[in-house]
């Protein structure tokens, strides 16, 4: 039964990456090693569309995988694999906050925890800005400090942080609209 | 019935629109959540954030469920999961099945490239936002200070530092409550 066999593959997928979607990755390659219903390449290509795509990693990966090896309904059963660990986990916390938010211990816990949040984010924002602004590449390549730095990424965010601050609209109108600017400069 | 299909609509939007890990989904998500719904608080979202670190599965779906079962228990979480994870599927499957190559086009690298910038900016406003309910005091700060410089230039694993944060925290309360307890000769609360 192939779909049993996919639900359980992406179940464990589920169960043992902790982190988001790249901490999967180990587990596509052990997958592929194992089965072969897929090859090496075509990680390659659900790592690519994944990230080119809009959605969690993690679920798009699944949905390419189940996908490829099953079609439509293959897709569906390895998304549902994949998140069942989690909505089942989550359920139990959310069993277990609801009876000790208020100890004071927990609150106390939560106090440090939502601080580390914050640094994780502004790192995860770091890691994106590298990836925007920086051209290392091209850096290695003529060791000029002009051409570390993408000016026109750095100018278009300035205008953007601007114009969001100013009109402060739905997220989604802005990152549209930056889909469109950049294919129009060619960025 | 109604708040259920909301829930997943509420969160097929978001699906829809984030690209890259968890975090970039959190200016539409403060939006849609917590300022136009009012469905959780910032505070809230900086909870879940943190035990979705910690626990196993995606960090999407971890917000989802958490929200989805707070407004309506079991059902309510399964609505909102499969409102997060419905884009992916119909766009990867629409994807896989027509377009070849499909990263290599210039015009998705260029939209791409745009996306990018645009989802710094977002999240830079976003977490700025959300800090100054997180942040609050000197050991708030110190905790973020520590985090953000051991997991730029050390290899660990972020839940190490997700868990060593909240045991920082218990001993940071505990301290400082015994010293004022202390100083005003009063018994600890």
């Amino acid at each position: 039964m192939i779909f049993l066999r996919l639900f359980w593959e992406f179940f464990k997928i589920g169960l043992f990456s902790v982190g988001g979607g790249l901490a999967t990755l180990p587990f596509l390659y052990e997958l592929q090693a194992n089965t072969g219903w897929f090859t090496v390449e075509d990680i390659g290509n659900m790592i690519a569309v994944s990230e080119s795509t809009p959605g969690p990693m993690g679920i798009n990966m699944a949905t390419y995988t189940g996908f490829t090896i099953a079609g439509i309904p293959g897709g569906i059963v390895a998304v549902i694999g994949e998140v069942t660990p989690c909505v089942i986990i989550i359920l139990l916390i959310t069993r277990i906050m609801k009876k000790f938010k208020d100890n004071k211990y927990v609150q106390f816990a939560m106090y440090g925890l939502r601080a580390a949040s914050v640094g994780l984010i502004v790192v995860a924002c770091l890691q994106v800005a590298k990836a925007a602004f920086l051209d290392t590449e091209l850096y290695s390549a003529t060791g000029s400090l002009t051409d570390l730095f993408s000016i026109p990424a750095i100018i278009f965010a300035v205008v953007l942080a601007v114009v969001y601050v100013k009109t402060n609209k739905h997220p989604i109108i802005y990152i549209a609209a930056a889909a469109v600017i950049g294919i129009l400069l060619k960025m | 019935m109604k708040e259920l299909f909301d829930l997943f609509f509420a969160f097929a939007k978001i699906g829809a629109t984030t690209f890259g890990g968890g975090y970039a989904m959190l200016p539409v998500l403060q939006r849609e959540i917590v300022e136009d719904r009012k469905w959780a608080t910032e505070e809230d979202l900086m909870d879940y954030y943190a035990i979705g670190q910690c626990t196993p599965g995606i960090i999407a779906v971890n917000v989802a469920t958490f929200i989805g079962a707070r407004r309506r228990g079991t059902i309510g979480a399964i609505f909102a999961t499969a409102g997060v994870v419905f884009p992916s599927i119909v766009i990867i499957m629409i994807i896989s099945a027509f377009i070849h190559n499909f990263a290599e086009y210039p015009a998705v690298q260029h939209a791409l490239a745009g996306v990018r910038v645009c989802v710094c900016v977002l999240v830079f406003s976003a977490v700025i936002k959300l800090a100054k309910k997180s942040l609050i005091d000197a050991g708030t700060y110190a905790i973020f200070g520590a985090v953000l410089i051991l997991s730029l230039f050390t290899g660990v694993q972020k839940f190490v530092w997700v868990i060593a944060a909240g045991i920082a925290g218990i001993l940071i309360k505990v301290l400082s409550g015994k010293r004022s307890a202390e100083s005003q000769g009063g018994p600890e609360k």
